[in-house]
């Protein structure tokens, strides 16, 4: 049998020690009545060349190298080879958990190195050890708000990820938490409407910006009606990318930030694993979830890390705990601390400039197109929307025989004829210019 | 100790190549959001970096390095070959808002680890959302909570789980918006009946329970359990964090459970990646399927899709996307490899595994339960220790780190004292077993004989014990840049 060791003779012996002729007499003594009697049905076991052969099959069947300008929270950024060395190595790979800090120092101090590199990005003061996914991440921040300013209504910009919004109602819906929605108005959180919805019963305001539609959100005036309320906290959604130039949200104010770092050298794997960050200023760090690593130092006085607020979580605190999340994602945390080491500080500047630039490039030229426009005229970030002269799936459908993925239909989310397109630095210009030139066609007649 | 990233650094150092920016457009970006304080990510080479994450991983154990009897854990060996496998860009290039036209081999995995869960746990369907265990204990919860407001039952709002429950079980209950009640083993370890019955009410929405328990007791009272549960129309959960027991031998679906969620991360060999990514896929009865997380992974006239019919009813989303692919590929793989056969043989390896150190162990360490024979893990507890040496249970467990091996889990469950939850999985070898039993006899005879040497333990680890109290007293979560 693949990967179980013991051999009869061994199995028979240890049976001996146990005191039972074989397992049988010692499974069904525990088990009885509801021990199986026929065997599941799956398929026949595989050996590792027919399973190989099988994904080989398997992999044929996915198109996974089109031109694609799909984004909407996950983005294909680029990826040094150096991370997948890293990542691969099994004392990070098949570590468990850091509970045993002196066996566990590498990923500790990983995650303290990853810690700090969030806090400089954001301008927070601690960050945790890491979120399922930026969806999560950002409705636990809305339930550290309500736990520290007891205020239980929630106010959430409507320009933000819808899917983030999903997630967030199925995390606040059954605990008493109050979902205010704040529409857009020409792509922005629309601030009067905010204004008019703040108020003393407001725990937190909630703005994702870049926002979903790509537009850069005026975080300083929304920030400024947020702490017009008494109490109420300014919870910041970011692409980690785009804070390489943009405010860091300490810049207008935020109190917690929150985010998708999928971007920071994790492959897209179909949506998942993902990776939620989530940092905040010191005030509130005892209200935050998750696994938090601190520095200490150990019996002879050197520096050391340990998980530490535990506080906190729920294997000491139980229902009390902040959280209910255990495993996290921490490879991917490994995953971005390499990245943005390799990156450095002038690497991920140049990841976001090209990837302004040339989803700048890229609207400025489609917008030249018969029938295209750009939907808002706020400015944006590396993702922007088009109006189209037909509709959007049409467009899609067409382009995929070309191998291009030209972006997303905005119909899933409201938005007839209207496509959103991602850039990132891994654009070339002949391939920004292959999906205007192919717009333009597949839109003439 | 090693220095940290930042430390290492070197003003204009790089780590990485760009290919010149090809189109040229100025301000893009209105100077009011613009950065004011540039970031300060470290300048290192790739030799730095790499010379870096290399010293730290030198400090950490691993299953390839050594034994992890961890209770509750499940640490068993991960394949390499899924490794391999699963790094293939045909699936690691994929994004999530493609058509299905464009990922059907992803799709077809999918669905096919959703039928082989379902046959595998004798559930109706598997939902692959949930990433981690708690976050599946969490959708199943709040399938409890669409099953009873669809009943027009919303004054259900109890949850009740013994005391030996991992304390994920009350913490998603809260989450979920149910109140916990907790009740008492019995002096067998497993669920006191009579105490159950006490706090069973209308108001009862359902129970959640580890099975075996985290006693690593089969509890053989499941189907009265269940009758008495069911009789108020509350729902039986179980937490499938030891199912590593009893996969392929008994189908939780079978004997009277509505609703379990698997840890592929613990029982299907995908890597715990030093915390995470996990996956918590969960499965439920028929009548439930229509309450799970949309999409579902479906079919039709051979070709796969993401199916939202049951949108309505869903209790909404719990990932943005359709969980961790990635991970669950690898399960796929796993299962495909052991086949029914294979599982069945895992469970019984890990029951016998499990059973041998216990009986090797048992003069020296109390085992404070043992009327029946263990599954897949057993607690034994340091009480001797403390009474007669004043030794710790921690002191053992940083001992053991001494040895070689990393600790079982510790004062888990609550419900023993001195607790020493340990969990040898299928994939270790008898040679290895007897190794780590000569070292905890060896600990038990340095308890009498040298105790000092356990409380200063641990003595070869890379940092000697650390102080975690100072670590909260001194809050430092971050390097001064």
């Amino acid at each position: 049998m693949p990967y179980i060791s013991n051999t009869d003779i061994e199995r028979k012996k240890m049976l001996a020690e146990i005191g039972v002729k074989n397992s049988k007499e010692l499974l069904t003594g525990i088990l009885g009545k509801f021990q199986l009697e026929d065997p599941i049905n799956l398929d026949e076991a595989y050996s590792e060349m027919e399973i190989t052969n099988k994904i080989s099959e398997l992999a044929a069947k996915n198109k996974a190298n089109a031109n694609s300008f799909l984004g909407g929270g996950i983005y294909n950024h680029f990826i040094p080879a150096a991370v997948d060395h890293i990542i691969l190595r099994p004392e990070f790979h098949t570590a468990y958990t850091p509970y045993q800090a002196e066996v566990s120092q590498g990923t500790l101090q990983y995650i303290y190195e990853y810690q700090t590199m969030i806090c400089d990005l954001t301008g927070m003061d601690i960050s945790n050890a890491g979120m399922y996914d930026g969806a999560s991440a950002a409705a636990e921040a809305i339930l550290m708000a309500v736990r520290k300013t007891k205020k239980y209504k929630a106010v959430i910009a409507g320009t933000i990820n819808p899917l983030y919004l999903k997630v967030i109602k199925t995390y606040t819906e059954d605990i008493g938490i109050e979902l205010v929605i704040i529409p857009q108005k020409n792509g922005l959180i629309d601030l009067d409407e905010l204004k008019a919805n703040v108020d003393d019963k407001t725990g937190c305001v909630l703005l994702q910006t870049p926002n979903f539609f790509g537009n850069i959100e005026d975080a300083f005036a929304v920030e400024e009606i947020t702490h017009s309320a008494k109490k109420a906290l300014f919870i910041v959604a970011a692409d980690p990318i785009s804070l390489a130039l943009l405010n860091a949200p300490s810049e207008y104010n935020a109190d917690i930030v929150v985010g998708e770092g999928q971007a920071l050298g994790n492959a897209m794997n179909y949506g998942g694993p993902l990776l939620g960050f989530l940092a905040a200023t010191s005030k509130l760090a005892r209200t935050m979830p998750g696994r938090i690593v601190g520095a200490t130092l150990d019996a002879d006085g050197n520096r050391s890390y340990c998980l530490t607020l535990q506080a906190r979580e729920q294997h000491i605190r139980r229902a009390k705990a902040t959280s209910n999340i255990c495993s996290n994602e921490a490879l991917c945390n490994l995953t971005a601390a390499v990245y943005m080491c390799l990156m450095g500080k002038e690497g991920l500047k140049e990841v976001a400039d090209y990837s302004v630039t040339k989803a700048h490039y890229l609207a400025e030229e489609i917008s030249k197109l018969d029938g295209f426009s750009m939907a808002f005229d706020a400015p944006f970030f590396k993702e922007f929307i088009v109006k189209t002269p037909i509709p959007a799936s049409k467009i899609i459908a067409k382009l995929e025989d070309r191998n291009i993925f030209p972006g997303i239909d905005m119909k899933k989310f409201g938005y007839d004829n209207m496509l959103m397109i991602a850039v990132t630095e891994k654009k070339r210009k002949c391939d920004l210019d292959e999906l205007i030139n192919s717009l333009r066609e597949v839109t003439n007649g | 100790m090693a220095k940290t990233i930042f430390e290492i650094q070197s003003e204009g150092r790089k780590g990485y190549t760009l290919p010149k920016n090809d189109v040229k457009i100025n301000n893009c970006i209105p100077k009011k959001f613009q950065r004011a304080q540039d970031i300060k990510l470290p300048q290192v080479s790739e030799l730095d970096v790499m010379r870096h994450f290399i010293e730290l991983s030198q400090m950490n154990h691993c299953i390839e390095k050594g034994f992890y009897p961890l209770g509750s854990c499940t640490m068993k060996y991960n394949p390499k070959l899924n490794e391999t496998l699963a790094r293939n860009s045909a699936f690691n290039d994929l994004h999530p808002f493609q058509s299905e036209n464009t990922t059907q081999g992803a799709l077809e995995i999918m669905y096919e680890l959703q039928n082989d869960l379902a046959e595998i746990s004798g559930f109706a369907d598997v939902t692959l959302q949930p990433v981690a265990g708690a976050h599946g204990e969490f959708t199943g919860l709040k399938v409890i909570k669409a099953y009873h407001e669809a009943n027009g039952n919303s004054h259900k709002n109890k949850i009740i789980l013994p005391d030996s429950a991992h304390g994920t079980n009350p913490a998603s209950v809260i989450l979920a918006g149910f109140k916990v009640v907790e009740i008492k083993s019995n002096n067998k370890g497993l669920v006191d009946i009579e105490d159950l019955k006490v706090h069973v009410d209308e108001n009862t929405a359902g129970f959640m329970l580890t099975n075996p328990n985290t006693l690593g007791l089969f509890e053989t009272q499941i189907d009265e359990i269940a009758e008495i549960i069911h009789s108020v129309d509350g729902l039986m959960y179980m937490d499938g964090a030891n199912f590593n027991a009893i996969m392929g031998i008994v189908k939780p679906g079978e004997i009277g459970f509505d609703i379990m969620h698997f840890n592929l991360h613990k029982t299907f060999a995908t890597p715990h990646g030093g915390g995470g990514p996990g996956s918590g896929p969960i499965g439920v009865r028929e009548d439930l399927v229509k309450f799970l997380p949309a999409p579902m992974i479906n079919k039709k006239d051979d070709k796969y899709f993401l199916d939202y019919s049951h949108e309505d009813t869903s209790l909404g989303k719990v990932h943005p996307f359709f969980g961790n692919f990635a991970v669950n590929f690898r399960a796929y793989i796993y299962i495909k490899m052991l086949g029914a056969e294979g599982l069945e043989r895992v469970s019984e390896n890990a029951v016998i595994n499990a059973n041998y150190i216990q009986k090797k162990l048992e003069k020296y360490y109390d085992i404070p339960f043992k009327d029946q024979y263990c599954m897949h893990e057993f607690v034994a507890s340091g009480v001797w220790q403390k009474e007669k040496y004043d030794i710790k249970t921690l002191d053992i467990a940083k001992r053991i780190l001494d040895k070689g091996y990393h600790a079982p889990t510790i004062y888990f469950p609550l419900i023993v004292h001195e607790a020493m939850m340990i969990e040898p999985t299928e994939t270790e070898s008898k040679e290895t077993l007897d190794e780590f039993i000569n070292a905890m006899i060896e600990i038990a005879k340095e308890c009498e004989e040298n105790p000092e040497l356990l409380k200063n333990a641990p003595l070869n680890t890379p940092v000697k014990r650390v102080d975690d109290t100072l670590a909260v007293r001194q809050l430092n979560v971050k390097f001064e840049l």
